[in-house]
């Protein structure tokens, strides 16, 4: 396998969809190229602080209102009819 | 090294029968579902607009969307999917008033393969994210991930940050998984090429060593 075609499996490597032999294939690409095993080692750990990073989490004050607006405009909108939305 | 492990949302069978109670007028399920799933809009809605106040409104008219056509959905996918759906088009039409210059679709984006060639090799050190409060680290973040073209951004959200598959991601925006697949991987690589920067090993970057004498109190 080359640089190349790594780059072509990485998303399905990391998604854990690679048939068997593309898998072994491109670990032992892995197993001598530093520069993809860099790429790779730092482009999942890219996916895993962006999953853990709680950005734009919802304050739970914020939530509630929020929720409570929904759930009043829901009731204007079953007493008005299905035109409403 | 092997695969990321993704989020998993909530028992799918649960959710219909909280759809079809919804569905019968039970609006106490309705609620049950927005309790569900409102902080994963508000997330989604944040990431596309940039803007909060119109992430708020998102979670709002979404919702309301939702409620309004309840009776249209179909049940053959999941309601979660058909949410995000409603979502990602309310937070769409909110960027394209809030930029009304630039025309913001996903069918934009589509350069060349070479834009996602890995520009910087060198490896970061060991659990980058430490080297930062938590505050400076979401503002590394959310910085870096709003660089993204809204195309890139919106498909790296939904498969990494919010854990759909790539088909749920194909159907939310009504793209090829193919479509997916290769936004995906070029939004995976930007981000790793400019997070770079800040998690690099030796000192090229910015990122900092913090300890207690350093005497930084701008947090």
């Amino acid at each position: 396998m080359k640089c190349a075609e790594f780059l072509q499996e990485l998303t399905n490597y990391l998604d854990g969809v690679l048939d068997d032999k593309t898998k072994v294939e491109l670990e032992n690409h892995l197993s001598w190229c530093h520069n993809c095993y860099v790429v790779c080692d730092t482009t999942k750990k890219t996916i895993e602080i962006y999953r853990d990073s709680q950005l734009y989490e919802l304050p739970e004050d914020l939530r509630s209102r929020l929720r409570s607006a929904i759930m009043t405009k829901c009731q204007q909108h079953k007493k008005r009819g299905p035109q409403s939305v | 090294m092997g695969a990321i492990q993704n989020k998993v949302v909530g028992p799918v069978s649960e959710e219909l029968t909280l759809v079809q109670a919804a569905k019968r007028g039970d609006d106490s399920a309705f609620e049950e579902l927005v309790r569900r799933y409102d902080r994963n809009v508000f997330r989604i809605a944040q990431h596309i607009t940039q803007n909060r106040e119109d992430a708020e409104d998102v979670v709002q008219e979404a919702f309301l969307k939702a409620y309004g056509n309840l009776a249209q959905f179909q049940e053959q996918s999941k309601f979660y999917t058909w949410l995000v759906r409603i979502a990602v088009n309310e937070a769409l039409m909110k960027l394209r008033r809030r930029k009304p210059e630039r025309t913001v679709s996903l069918d934009e984006d589509i350069k060349t393969e070479e834009d996602s060639l890995p520009r910087e090799i060198a490896d970061w050190s060991p659990n980058p994210e430490q080297q930062y409060t938590q505050s400076e680290l979401r503002e590394i973040l959310s910085k870096t991930i709003q660089g993204l073209p809204p195309g890139f951004r919106t498909v790296f959200v939904l498969r990494d940050v919010e854990g759909l598959s790539t088909e749920e991601t194909a159907a939310a925006l009504e793209l090829s998984v193919p479509a997916v697949k290769s936004r995906l991987l070029r939004a995976r690589l930007q981000l790793r090429d400019r997070l770079g920067k800040y998690f690099q090993k030796s000192g090229n970057g910015n990122s900092k060593n913090r300890d207690a004498t350093s005497g930084d109190g701008n947090q």
